[in-house]
């Protein structure tokens, strides 16, 4: 019984670790398949925990709360889409501004709205995200362990397939791919191709918006300047490891969650492991997949490429 | 045209910068300055804390006080520069990450004065003082508490990075349950881990979660934002945290029960008294503890500790401050001190 509610525990906190990074990567997926490379997720994830927080901690509404955090991501993207698609420059540099821009905003704002304080005040128990199964199942059982876990963990999942649904089953995610891999074809077959990347990169802000909401308004219930460090780059690790597809994206944070959650477990064990060790696994882990099973991996052609529709 | 007004602009500003520069030194007033470490002088934490205690200094004595706000490690010369043309007689450095920029500029500086929070350096030059806090003694404190509160016989201690000042607390806080259970008689069980982060909320939640299924009920935190998961894991299960450096009861007032609390503003006040009355302790390293009121356990604990134990807390204190009970700071006096019981 014991070893069961071990295996509960591990799978419980893989699950919490993994949901903010699986919103963040699906926003990777969404941009890069457009060929617009966005390493700025971090600083949109930084905003979005900010105003999830805040909105949250004033509304009292969750949903509300989450809904303006994806808002807060996406309108930085939107300077983004500014950026790299209609003045061409260049995504790397532009993306930085972008993980310089969001904690600097949110800091500054935090000040504004929090009486000069850089952390916003926390949220009351029944004014975060709801947890759907708690109480169904006894207390730290394994079911428990399992499954007692935040809306904003299943939607994380139902994110997934959605976006996989958009991206290979309808005419928009054709497109989408279609800009990524050649926007010059796609354009003389009379795409839009401004207008698309505009859509990609814009969602990929919202989403990564909903990855910083999952930490301030589930994983803990307050958003602090260094909440969010480090989440964006270890998402956008996780979307090349997954081959720039939803579901490979999903898998590589999953891992990350598990190892995560095997840290924890092992670190509270009597084997007597340092635990400075402990804490590399989950990156060496992740290196070690990456060299051994995935293989090469080769993104949309068109990846990091400003399109400029009138030069040759 | 147009070059010619940017080039008046130009010599103005290095006209007035020029000026700004001369004017510093001047007055009779002693000018006292900190310069912050990355989380600003509003952060809720020991940055606003050294801030409260220089503005009380500039109430009380009468010394002309500022601040000067880093946003990232880069910023901790340049502000130490600006701090040192301002003038001023006293510059400190709050948090232990200013460490060796207090030190350089000492070095250059040796007219100017210099102090910083919880930084001790192996040979302190003349016109630099450390303030070092005995976090063990509050953390003996919150363990004995704990020791007395659960009921589950197994308590927590989360740590954040292994180091000097952490371990004070791991085994301030692991002393105060041995004590506790040969007082009491009791058997309590302490369950140690360390996050190897101070930012990882996700982990430390995880990591009291564990704790709290393997059957602790109460959890002590000194790992910065690390302990926001933790507090945030109590709150989900309705079980106790511990807070650490302020009164954290306000994260969540049903379950954390008491804080181990590092009075900087009292430490900084100390040493601006001292300046004023012209015994700073220049190249030495003060200590803070019990005695000076530099730390201590939450004013919110009554909320939720019984009177009873809140009682032999403070005949606890007074032990430690006679110095009956020596609390260990690591790993090595904590075995003679439990050896000692």
């Amino acid at each position: 019984m014991n070893a069961l509610n071990d295996l509960g525990l591990i799978i419980g906190i893989s699950l919490m670790y993994a949901a903010p990074l699986i919103y963040t990567a699906l926003g990777g997926v969404m941009t890069e398949n457009s060929g617009v490379v966005n390493i700025g997720l971090e600083g949109m994830m930084t905003i979005g925990a900010f105003i999830g927080a805040t909105v949250g901690y004033y509304s009292g509404n969750p949903w509300l709360a989450f809904l303006c955090a994806g808002l807060a991501g996406g309108v930085l993207a939107l300077l983004h889409a500014v950026a790299c698609v209609t003045f061409s420059a260049d995504q790397v540099v532009s993306g930085i501004a972008m993980n310089f821009l969001g904690p600097g905003l949110s800091l500054f704002l935090s000040r504004v709205f929090f009486e000069g304080a850089t952390m916003t005040k926390p949220i009351p128990l029944d004014q975060k995200m709801p947890r759907p199964l708690n109480g169904v199942f006894a207390q730290n059982s394994f079911l428990d362990l399992v499954f007692n876990q935040y809306a904003t963990v299943y939607l994380a999942f139902l994110l997934v397939f959605i976006v996989w649904y958009i991206l290979y089953k309808t005419k928009i995610g054709l497109r989408i791919r279609a800009v990524g891999e050649h926007p010059r074809a796609a354009d003389t077959l009379g795409i839009d191709v401004y207008k698309v990347k505009y859509l990609a990169v814009i969602l990929s802000g919202v989403f990564a918006g909903f990855g910083g909401a999952a930490m301030s308004l589930a994983a803990v219930s307050n958003f602090r300047a260094t909440l969010i460090s480090g989440q964006g780059f270890i998402a956008l690790a996780a979307m090349i490891f997954g081959k720039w597809t939803p579901q490979g994206s999903m898998w590589a944070c999953l891992l990350f969650g598990v190892a995560q959650g095997l840290v924890v477990y092992l670190g509270g064990t009597n084997i007597k492991v340092s635990s400075q060790l402990l804490a590399m696994i989950p990156y060496v882990l992740t290196l070690i997949i990456l060299m051994s099973f995935v293989g090469k991996v080769t993104g949309p052609a068109a990846n990091g490429v400003p399109y400029e529709k009138n030069k040759e | 045209m147009q070059k010619k007004i940017m080039a008046v602009v130009m010599i103005a500003v290095l006209a007035l910068s020029l000026a700004a520069c001369s004017s510093g030194g001047g007055g009779d007033k002693l000018k006292v300055t900190m310069v912050t470490d990355v989380g600003g002088v509003n952060d809720q934490s020991f940055n606003q804390s050294a801030w409260e205690g220089l503005q009380k200094a500039g109430k009380d004595l009468g010394v002309k006080v500022s601040y000067q706000e880093s946003h990232q490690d880069a910023d901790f010369v340049p502000n130490l520069e600006t701090a040192l043309d301002a003038g001023n007689d006293l510059i400190w450095g709050i948090g232990y990450k200013l460490g060796d920029p207090i030190l350089e500029a000492a070095k250059k500086n040796p007219d100017t004065k210099y102090a910083i929070v919880d930084f001790a350096y192996e040979d302190t030059p003349e016109n630099v003082v450390g303030v070092v806090f005995k976090q063990e003694q509050p953390s003996f404190l919150v363990g004995y508490i704990a020791a007395k509160m659960t009921k589950t016989g197994k308590v927590g201690f989360v740590g954040g990075m292994e180091g000097d000042v952490i371990s004070a607390f791991e085994n301030g806080y692991h002393a105060g349950v041995e004590y506790a259970n040969k007082v009491n008689g009791t058997n309590v069980e302490v369950i140690i881990q360390y996050a190897e982060s101070f930012t990882d909320a996700a982990k430390g939640k995880a990591i009291a979660n564990s704790m709290y299924q393997q059957g602790a009920d109460i959890v002590f935190h000194a790992a910065g934002g690390v302990g926001d998961g933790v507090i945030e894991a109590a709150k989900e299960q309705g079980k106790f945290a511990i807070g650490v450096d302020r009164d954290q009861n306000y994260m969540a007032p049903d379950n954390v029960i008491t804080s181990a609390m590092k009075r900087v503003d009292v430490g900084v006040y100390n040493v601006v008294k001292d300046l004023k009355e012209g015994k700073f302790p220049g190249g030495t390293t003060v200590v803070y503890g019990l005695e000076e009121g530099a730390v201590d356990i939450a004013p919110t604990s009554d909320k939720h500790v019984p009177k009873e134990i809140l009682d032999e807390v403070e005949a606890l204190k007074k032990d430690i401050i006679d110095g009956k009970i020596e609390v260990p700071f690591n790993q090595e006096t904590f075995n003679d001190f439990v050896n000692s019981l």
